[in-house]
């Protein structure tokens, strides 16, 4: 591990102006995945601005409905909440679904955003990766890739991102605020993850030097009705080969409110608005969800090892929005 | 002038302080081990992903590999050789005892850190992935050995003792939830 001065950032602008001195310079929340990546020499920051004593630590209701969440609130904390329970409870589930007790009780909702791919020849500093060193080559292409993307991948990188809980946040149009040395911003988490094009090292949207002070998830009465479900290896504690975020309004069986994201199967969360633009004013009926996941699926692109995913997602589509349906006529 | 790369910290372990200059990378696990003396937390993966390291933080379970030390400064640190009261086994130490929940014994501190987490966040309301109904007025899920397992998934046994793992923490929350009734607590 390279080695790095530590900063104990007391305030935002405190905070900013140390990410925005030091190009080499990294926030420090929970560490769950930069320490991680310190350790194997994908990221050698210079210093460490530790940002968990930040006041950005609460979730907060907003007058009219919506949520304001704080960047250094940790994942268990989010998912325990009880208004992302009873309002965003795909979000709550989403949360829990990934990871550790241990690892959520550590990691932060900027840090989640951030989080790098696991792709293994990402993480492997002896194997060419256009994400760590551009030009360099996708050994994934011709290689190990029953776990990368199908979507809104390119022929310069097919890596996933690994978030359970940016996809359920995907779903409810959240929004990213940010500060940098000249004030604050913010970003629609549509917007926040850059296609992968030929830049996949060019991750986000956010301006160097910028801290994430937190996410807005506006009001929608329809993701009180909402479900997360990760399809993974493992019954627990794996990364999703499959995932969905899903909320339907459903009134005398005609569908007047749907949104659907995918995780695990593009370079970042997916909102499914093809499949969304389906199904709204139509029946909720499972041909029509079939129908729907199959347009959204139609551009999929998939490799040798990772076909399964298309009938997968077009599977979890039929079956969460069925569910929802169901729970919706009681 | 580059910063510093190496600090003086103060950690607060099981109630003690220690001051001791640390490397910025070392990490709590390694400061605990190879700097305190305190062996108790193990060493598995160093990557977070087996759960023998775990410690708790503030009252809340974490993986002490991932754990830079300089950060946990200020932090309220139980090790598990804080885990019992002088001579008096914690509760989830005796289920341990009492059901066998160990073979080799080298993932034991981290699983007992873990569970002492784990019977703290489903006493507070925290739901699962397993959870059905995750809303709040759904209430709290009953610590059914579905809920057990997933909550301690964290937690990885090469032996294989997962069956009385499982056994002993359900014992050890039972005990508390009964000793909690009899103080009122």
């Amino acid at each position: 591990m390279r080695e790095f001065g530590y900063e104990r950032a007391v305030d935002v602008s405190g905070a900013v102006a140390l990410l925005g001195a030091d190009p080499d310079a990294r926030c420090l929340g929970g560490g769950t995945n930069l320490v991680d990546l310190m350790k194997s020499g994908v990221e050698r920051p210079a210093l460490l601005v530790d940002v968990r004593e930040l006041p950005l630590d609460r979730v907060e209701s907003m007058k009219g409905g919506g949520l304001r969440i704080g960047a250094t609130v940790t994942n268990s904390d989010l998912a325990a909440h009880p208004e992302v329970r009873r309002h965003y409870p795909a979000l709550t589930q989403a949360v829990l679904a990934g990871a550790s007790g241990q690892l959520r009780n550590m990691a932060t909702v900027g840090g989640n955003l951030l989080q790098r791919t696991r792709c293994g020849y990402f993480t492997d500093l002896a194997k060419p990766c256009n994400k760590r060193v551009p030009g360099s080559g996708c050994p994934a292409v011709e290689g190990e890739h029953h776990n990368h993307a199908v979507l809104g991948a390119s022929a310069h990188c097919v890596a996933t991102h690994p978030s359970d809980m940016a996809v359920a946040l995907t779903a409810f149009d959240a929004v990213v605020r940010y500060e940098t040395v000249d004030g604050p911003g913010e970003l629609p988490l549509a917007e926040f993850y850059l296609p992968v094009g030929d830049t996949p090292h060019a991750e986000t949207a956010l301006p160097p030097g910028a801290l994430i002070t937190g996410v807005t998830l506006p009001a929608a009465p329809v993701a009180a009705h909402s479900r997360y479900r990760k399809v993974r290896e493992r019954a627990s504690y794996a990364f999703a080969i499959g995932s969905i975020a899903a909320a339907l309004d459903v009134q005398d069986g005609v569908v007047r409110e749907v949104r659907l994201a995918f995780g695990a199967v593009a370079s970042r969360p997916w909102r499914a608005r093809a499949a969304e633009r389906e199904l709204t004013g139509g029946p909720a009926s499972a041909e029509a969800f079939a129908a729907a996941a199959d347009a959204e699926l139609a551009a999929a692109k998939t490799l040798p090892h990772n076909g399964y995913k298309v009938p997968l997602m077009r599977n979890l589509v039929v079956a969460t929005l069925t569910e929802l349906a169901a729970e919706a006529a009681r | 002038m580059a910063p510093s790369t190496s600090s003086a910290i103060t950690l607060n372990i099981n109630g003690e302080k220690h001051t001791l200059p640390v490397d910025h990378r070392t990490t709590l696990l390694d400061a605990l081990r190879e700097h305190l003396d305190l062996t108790g937390t193990k060493k598995g993966c160093d990557q977070g992903q087996c759960g023998a390291c775990t410690v708790l933080l503030d009252g809340r379970r974490a993986v002490s590999c991932l754990q830079l030390a300089v950060a946990a400064e200020g932090r309220v640190i139980t090790t598990i050789e804080g885990v019992a009261d002088g001579e008096r086994l914690h509760p989830v130490q005796q289920a341990f005892l009492d059901l066998d929940g160990y073979q080799c014994g080298y993932c034991t501190p981290g699983q007992i850190c873990s569970a002492l987490g784990v019977i703290e966040e489903h006493a507070a309301g925290w739901p699962s992935a397993v959870t059905d109904d995750v809303r709040p007025e759904a209430g709290p899920p009953p610590l059914t050995a579905e809920e057990i397992r997933e909550r301690m998934s964290g937690n990885l046994c090469r032996c294989g003792a997962y069956v009385s793992i499982v056994q002993a923490v359900a014992q050890a929350a039972q005990t508390q939830m009964a000793d909690a009734e009899e103080t009122g607590a």
